[in-house]
């Protein structure tokens, strides 16, 4: 069965996988990639190794392709004696996103909702002030602790309860795109064979520190890699034209620099080069802002060249984000050109 | 030694642009050591062989420097940028700034209510062209700038951009010339992407697991008007680091470099950098750990297009560098 | 030498980041003699090495705790004989106007964190926190004496000997982490009276306070199959969230979230479910804090796991503990360890 990203994407996109909590995600890659490569391992970390053997003969090189599994969310962290949860970021989340939102909690994806007080109960000067992640709580419906701790326990997982859908022209809305359309991209093009040693990383714990990739790119030692993302797109109202970092429709981004890495100038020439080729629209990421796999991958031991492809996506890092399906669409096939010429030999490393 | 100062700090070479500066540190040193190879995040690494008695040594100063890099340019043709290292944006007001292929620009602002509101986002380069289509006849999306300053020659003392790091490869040049008979096989690396994140030195490191790992870097001084405070002042010799953000030097390669020092009759000074770091504060964590140190210049205004050294320091850090590789080293 | 002596003598010593020879040769003859063998790393990582029965290659279990304490650093001497001072690790401040300290400078001297007496200050003043920059160490010298014996770069520490509060609390300075060094003590002693299979590298790390640097080079040389870091963690007081503290006197705290590795803490859990030994959790969704977070992503990665010794007022020279969640720690390492055969590799496998 062909793997699409934009048909597996849904099933990725909903499920829960928070950072040190991806094992729903990787079972879920596991099963979608499985027949099509020669070795799937799990790692120290739980990163999710697929190695395809290369096709040619004689010495080989080795590309390590990384997306990764986790998504920002919550962890239950105490439970009030009024049934209550008290809750701790994992990942990076603007407060200011979290209230009268709904959620899953635990393995178990109990619904519970992020509530705020009511506009009648508070004061003028209150509503201007943001309210603090400490001061919210998660109500599932318990109504004593002893209640909650039947089904709840510290350190359960949480994350948004948002439907994957269709939405506005050609484009589709859901939670985690960030990176689970990087997910998508890189089970798609596992299903193809290669002259190289292929090494396609689902990363764990990207979202607190890039973890995955640290220890995943020691133990492969690739030759070249590269990070598939879903990264920030603010073209937005309130945001001048040079502050958009990409901007949707605008064909995948190809990263310049961010805080973890400068992108190899000649592979970055080789994409554009191959894109104008194949009349495939492109862009820039136009920030310096955030960092990716990419930069562990290209550091470790001796280091290594690496680039970063990303699909642009509005409101990442928050209950629900979007992306344009031609982006998508785009991504995915300027990365099997990318590799075709990688193949061949045409990409001076 | 000065024309060789300036033909280092008038080069472009903003961390992850370094191909000129290296090209000419190549060129510089070829013929003067037994290997030269480039790794694959662009480090400059010689090699000078020792007579086998000695330990393995890396010696590191970063031929990168900060700069600028392009990410938007607008309808009319000016060019909106991030920082490529730690760019104050006071600094850059007014600044020019010069691309890889020479084009030259000048930095603006928007207008501000307060000079305090100054940040990067709130400024532009302008190259002097009226549209999108003929700024990118010049210049693309990507494309790095330095700050484009020539060196002045102030007699004892010398000004210029990018003294951080291109007088420390200058040091490097000079010491790994004046080397005549080494216990240590020397490691003399010219580093990468120092500015963002001590990047070459980290792989470089790796790949070559040195017993001892000094850095040449430049320092700050408390001994300007109102400075901070900081016991390190022009003139004071070369500066031995004790600590800075990156790395608290390992006793005994303190106690060598100073020892070496006095034994040689050459001026130092004990330095403790509040914030700041150096490639030694990568290469100590390589591996199994690498005792380390940091030899460092002192340095007026780091980090501006008037930094400025002691050709007296400059000497000092040589003879140094020069004096604790002529003998054995027990680390 | 009980834990209390053993804690006593290595809090008398100064070992600040960077600089804990005379401690590390306390905690090397102790964790020496109980290990049977121990070396020093290329950082002065100590590492005390427990050999287990099993056959080669056997199970490397690493535990951690960091020898090092926080304190000041000389940055210049002024005139007057007045010394100018800044941080090494994470200091406040504010804890510091009116502590005695001492100076290692060619010897030790005594010297005051000196203050504006209250007759002389502005109540505006009075109100606010004083700047790491306005303060200054008195050592009673004019500036030529200080020079003669004081150099920028010398270590500065705080004078605090251990203070016995009532039963099992103990209160001083650098129990964060001298503490967790005396977790490896009590470890190391009950796994004398155990049979393990596994290898235990007992490790007394280097410059945990300044980036777990330590940490990162002793596994690197280790490359252990399991790391355990010990270390403190908040104990609950007034004024601080009690998701964010844990009780003193019952336990020790367990880390969960992504620093921990599941398989390690649940074995963790048992053990102290057998020896009936009380266990607090510490919810962490990121970075832990410890040594673990370094660990776990060394060469091709560690299984990690976090146990703390509740404490209250950390990073101040009256930090406060209980021995008796100290010995609790070290009995369920002990236990952990001995439980530890081949078949852990198996079992720590995410597919």
């Amino acid at each position: 069965m062909a793997i699409k990203a934009l048909d597996i994407l849904p099933k990725l996109s909903e499920a829960p996988g928070i950072s040190g909590r991806e094992e729903e995600v990787r079972n879920i890659l596991r099963e979608i990639v499985g027949d099509h490569v020669d070795e799937l391992k799990g790692d120290t970390l739980g990163n999710l190794i697929a190695y395809k053997q290369g096709t040619a003969s004689g010495d080989r090189i080795k590309v390590m392709i990384a997306a990764h599994m986790d998504e920002v969310g919550l962890m239950v962290s105490a439970i009030e004696k009024n049934g209550l949860l008290k809750f701790k970021k994992v990942g990076g989340i603007d407060d200011r996103v979290l209230v009268s939102k709904t959620v899953f909690v635990g393995p178990q994806r109990l619904p519970g909702v992020i509530g705020a007080k009511a506009i009648h109960l508070q004061k003028p000067a209150e509503r201007k002030k943001v309210i603090e992640y400490k001061q919210l709580y998660i109500d599932l419906g318990f109504t004593s602790k002893e209640e909650a701790e039947k089904k709840v326990s510290l350190g359960d997982p949480v994350v948004f309860a948002t439907e994957f859908a269709n939405f506005g022209k050609g484009l589709v809305k859901g939670k985690a795109f960030d990176d689970r359309v990087g997910c998508a991209l890189l089970a798609q093009v596992l299903q193809d064979s290669y002259p190289f040693d292929l090494y396609g990383v689902f990363t764990v714990q990207e979202e607190v520190g890039l973890r995955g990739a640290v220890v995943s790119a020691y133990a492969v030692e690739p030759d070249i890699g590269i990070a598939l993302e879903g990264t920030t797109c603010a073209d937005i109202p309130e945001s001048k034209p040079h502050g958009h970092a990409t901007t949707l429709g605008g064909g995948p981004a190809i990263s310049l620099m961010d805080r973890t890495s400068i992108g190899n100038k000649r592979l970055i020439e080789t994409l554009m080069r191959l894109a104008e080729r194949e009349g495939i629209p492109y862009q820039f990421r136009r920030t310096t802002a955030g960092g990716n796999d990419a930069g562990p991958i290209h550091m470790s031991k001796a280091g290594r060249p690496a680039v970063t492809l990303s699909v642009p996506c509005r409101y990442i890092h928050s209950p629900v984000s979007v992306i344009d399906t031609e982006d998508l669409a785009n991504a995915g096939r300027l990365l099997k050109v990318f590799l075709d010429e990688l193949g061949k030999g045409g990409v001076e490393l | 030694m000065k024309a060789l100062i300036k033909s280092f700090v008038e080069t472009y070479g903003p961390a992850g642009s370094e191909e000129q500066i290296r090209s000419l540190i190549e060129a510089e040193i070829s013929g003067h050591v037994d290997e030269v190879r480039t790794d694959a995040l662009g480090n400059l690494i010689a090699v000078k062989k020792g007579d086998g008695s000695g330990i393995k040594v890396m010696l590191a100063a970063h031929m990168d420097e900060i700069g600028l890099i392009v990410t938007h340019i607008d309808d009319k043709g000016f060019l909106r940028f991030n920082s490529v290292g730690g760019v104050s944006p006071h600094v850059l007001l007014g600044q020019r700034v010069i691309f890889g292929n020479g084009v030259v620009g000048a930095v603006g602002a928007e207008k501000l209510d307060h000079i305090k509101d100054l940040r990067l986002d709130k400024m532009y380069i302008d190259i002097g062209a009226d549209s999108k289509g003929e700024a990118e006849e010049r210049v693309r999306v990507g494309h790095t700038c330095a700050i484009h300053r020539f060196m002045d020659d102030l007699g004892s003392r010398v000004v210029s951009k990018a003294m951080d790091d291109r007088i420390a490869c200058a040091v490097l040049v000079e010491a790994l010339k004046r080397i005549d008979g080494t216990p240590h096989d020397v490691y003399f690396v010219f580093t990468v992407q120092e500015e963002v994140g001590l990047r070459g030195a980290r792989t470089a490191a790796y790949s070559i697991d040195p017993d001892l790992g000094i850095a040449i870097d430049v320092t700050r001084t408390g001994d300007t008007p109102e400075s901070i405070t900081m016991d390190v002042r022009l003139g004071g010799g070369a500066a031995i680091k004790v600590k800075d953000s990156s790395m608290i030097t390992h006793p005994k390669v303190k106690r060598l470099l100073a020892d070496t020092a006095e034994a040689g009759g050459i001026p130092y000074q004990f330095e403790v950098l509040e914030h700041g770091g150096t490639d030694a504060g990568a290469i100590h964590l390589s591996r199994q750990g690498v005792p380390s140190g940091t030899i460092s210049i002192p340095c007026r205004y780091i980090h501006t297009p008037t930094e400025m050294i002691d050709m007296g320091d400059v000497k000092a850090c040589v003879d140094l560098v020069v004096a604790v590789l002529s003998e054995p080293i027990d680390i | 030498m009980d834990n209390r002596e053993f804690l006593r003598s290595l809090v008398q010593e100064a070992g600040i980041s960077g600089y804990e020879d005379r401690v590390a040769d306390i905690v090397a003859d102790e964790l020496g003699r109980l290990a049977g063998d121990v070396r020093r790393d290329k950082l002065g990582n100590v590492i005390a090495l427990k050999r287990g029965s099993g056959p080669e290659p056997r199970v490397k279990v690493m535990v951690a705790a960091h020898m090092d304490e926080i304190g000041l650093m000389v940055t210049k001497i002024e005139d007057r004989g007045f010394i100018r001072f800044t941080t090494v690790g994470g200091v406040d401040q504010r804890t510091l106007p009116g502590q005695e300290v001492v100076v290692h400078g060619e010897q030790p001297l005594v010297g005051i964190i000196g203050v504006k007496p209250p007759h002389l200050l502005s109540p505006e003043e009075r109100q606010k926190a004083m700047k790491m920059e306005e303060l200054f160490i008195d050592v009673g010298l004019n500036e030529e004496e200080a020079r003669k014996v004081i150099r920028v770069g010398d270590l500065i520490s705080l004078r605090r000997d251990l203070v016995e509060l009532d039963g099992s609390f103990v209160a001083g300075k650098a129990l964060d982490d001298r503490a967790g060094v005396t977790v490896l003590r009590q470890c190391l002693e009950d796994l004398n009276r155990l049979d393990h299979r596994a290898d235990l590298y007992a490790v007394a790390t280097v410059q945990e306070e300044v980036g777990l640097r330590g940490a990162i080079v002793s596994t690197y040389g280790i490359s252990p199959d399991i790391g355990i870091a010990i270390d403190v963690c908040h104990g609950d007081m007034p004024g601080v969230s009690p998701e964010d503290t844990s009780e003193m006197g019952k336990g020790p705290a367990l880390a969960l979230g992504g620093n921990v590795h599941p398989k390690v803490r649940e074995r963790l859990v048992a053990a102290a479910g057998e020896l009936n030994i009380n266990i607090q959790t510490e919810v962490a969704p990121g970075a832990t804090g410890t040594d673990a977070w370094a660990m776990q992503v060394v060469r091709a990665g560690v299984p990690t796991a976090v146990v703390s010794i509740p404490q209250r007022y950390m990073h101040t020279s009256v930090e406060t503990l209980s021995l008796a969640d100290v010995k609790a720690a070290g009995r369920l390492l002990a236990y952990f360890v001995a439980l530890v055969d081949e078949g852990i590799r198996e079992e720590l496998k995410w597919l």
